[in-house]
């Protein structure tokens, strides 16, 4: 069954006049509750990506199938972007629908990332990583079947940024839903996905497709980890700018 | 728009403000011959006498009744065309022209036009003191409208919110400030122009009255007017405007 099938054949932007290409013939599916990762160089037109996935842009060519049909849909901005005049507790259960049906869901989703102190806060009370947190909660607490999520552990700590992919590995586990997560952290997209897929630079596409087999859990840190990405360095040396050879796409699997 | 704490030490300079203009008119009435200037005290008396008799709590009635058909009226067209126009490229190029014009068209001007075609009517006089006002609103909410954070509307449109709710947690806060500041300075504008209103067409309120009084040259009834009128703008601010403002404004702690 496929979750998700993306195939965004152009998408570009006016720039003072001129046109300039984000993404050009990006093309891949993801099959339900499979964990992706998508790994490319900065600028690449990740986000744009995402954007379209989750239907807010729809000025591009080509198709995207699934979003629509997989149900509740969670997504976690660049940015946190909370509501300031809301509280802790009303950002959050705003992604619930009224009346909540479970009741304390929001509350207790918040003490699970160490939120519980700051339920009634506002968010231009908190820090940088707390709103983060924040904004992650919004996003879990409706049990989404698709989970966009755009580099969400950006500037964080280390042990704040681990404990929260093990949240998240946690929801993953519980529901299954399908998880697009962008990243540019070659480490933690080996630690967290079945898959990586590493785009070129823009206009992006896919340049290698690396499903992975790794026993969970594993951490960013850990020396199977560092083994494969070590492998993986050897054999595409350019891979983190954008460049793959074709030819030896199968040896590095 | 900050919402300042109000201090123990603020308070005792409110009355002492009050105080020393008390003392500042009496001392000038003395100085003055009395029919030119009353002092408060012989004002004070003349308002006893007015309120008692029934005469002023009527007018000040009618004339607050018409404060409230007008303002509301502003509120909601000024309102509307301000958000169509600050949302809309288009809406706001064709216009334009017109809000140009209609803040800079004499408000004697309106009245008498509305009074001529609409007869010396009570609707003739609450449309007449609304067009007044709309032009600001509409400004104002320009301004507000084209301010809205695009990234919060995309939050909501990802979380699929429904209309109503989209409109009361992401949208609407985001004008608040706006709508304060058009109901602040629309208050005061109405408030004013109702009383040329009056005086012009309606046989009725504080304007038609203080027309009254001013051709017997009956100062001490023009300013017990003032006091009341004064009085209620007072209370409205204090008992309604800063707990709404207070209110709304909670979050920027």
């Amino acid at each position: 069954m496929i979750a998700l099938e993306v195939a965004v054949e152009r998408k570009a932007y006016r720039r003072e006049g001129r046109e300039v290409a984000a993404i050009s013939a990006l093309r891949f599916a993801v099959p339900a509750g499979q964990f992706a990762c998508i790994l490319g160089p900065s600028g690449c037109g990740k986000t744009t990506l995402l954007s379209i996935i989750a239907g807010l842009d729809r000025a591009y060519e080509g198709s995207v199938r699934g979003p629509a049909a997989a149900g509740r849909l969670g997504m976690v901005f660049q940015t946190p972007r909370l509501m300031p005049w809301l509280s802790v507790r009303e950002n959050v259960r705003l992604a619930l629908e009224p009346p909540p049906r479970q009741e304390g869901r929001a509350e207790e989703l918040l003490r699970d990332m160490q939120l519980g102190a700051l339920l009634d806060a506002y968010p231009t009370q908190l820090s940088g990583g707390q709103q983060r947190r924040v904004a992650l909660a919004r996003a879990f607490v409706r049990d989404p079947d698709l989970l966009l999520l755009d580099e969400p552990f950006l500037s964080l700590d280390a042990p704040t940024a681990q404990h929260l992919r093990e949240l998240l590995l946690a929801l993953w586990a519980r529901r299954r839903p399908t998880i697009l997560f962008v990243t540019h952290d070659l480490r933690e997209a080996l630690s967290l996905g079945d898959r990586v897929l590493f785009l070129s630079a823009g206009p992006a596409r896919v340049v290698l497709d690396l499903p992975l087999e790794l026993p969970r859990p594993r951490a960013p840190e850990s020396a199977a980890v560092e083994a494969l990405r070590k492998r993986l360095m050897e054999s595409y040396p350019d891979l983190l700018r954008g460049l793959a050879a074709p030819s030896s796409a199968e040896s590095a699997a | 728009m900050s919402v300042p704490v109000q201090r123990f030490g603020d308070v005792w300079l409110r009355w002492l403000s009050a105080l020393s203009f008390l003392v500042l008119w009496s001392a000038v009435a003395g100085l003055a011959k009395a029919p030119l200037l009353p002092g408060p005290g012989a004002v004070a008396a003349a308002l006893a006498k007015l309120v008692v008799s029934g005469q002023l709590p009527f007018d000040l009635g009618v004339t607050l009744l018409r404060v409230a058909a007008s303002f509301a009226l502003a509120m909601v067209v000024g309102s509307a065309a301000g958000i169509l126009m600050g949302k809309s490229r288009g809406v706001d190029a064709f216009f334009d022209l017109w809000l140009v014009l209609g803040l800079n068209i004499p408000a004697l001007v309106i009245i008498y036009l509305c009074y001529i075609w609409g007869g010396l009517t009570e609707v003739a006089a609450i449309v007449a003191v609304a067009l007044n006002k709309v032009p600001n609103t509409a400004t104002i909410l320009r301004e507000g409208a084209r301010a809205v954070d695009r990234e919060l509307l995309q939050v909501a449109e990802v979380l699929h919110l429904p209309p109503l709710r989209r409109l009361r947690r992401v949208y609407l806060p985001q004008l608040y400030p706006y709508l304060m500041a058009a109901t602040r300075s629309g208050l005061s504008l109405i408030w004013k122009i109702v009383l040329v209103a009056e005086f012009i067409g309606r046989s009725n309120g504080v304007g038609f009255r203080l027309n009254l009084y001013f051709q017997f040259f009956d100062i001490t009834n023009i300013l017990a007017y003032s006091a009341s009128f004064i009085a209620v703008v007072l209370a409205v601010e204090s008992w309604l405007m800063r707990p709404l403002e207070r209110r709304l404004a909670g979050w920027r702690r």
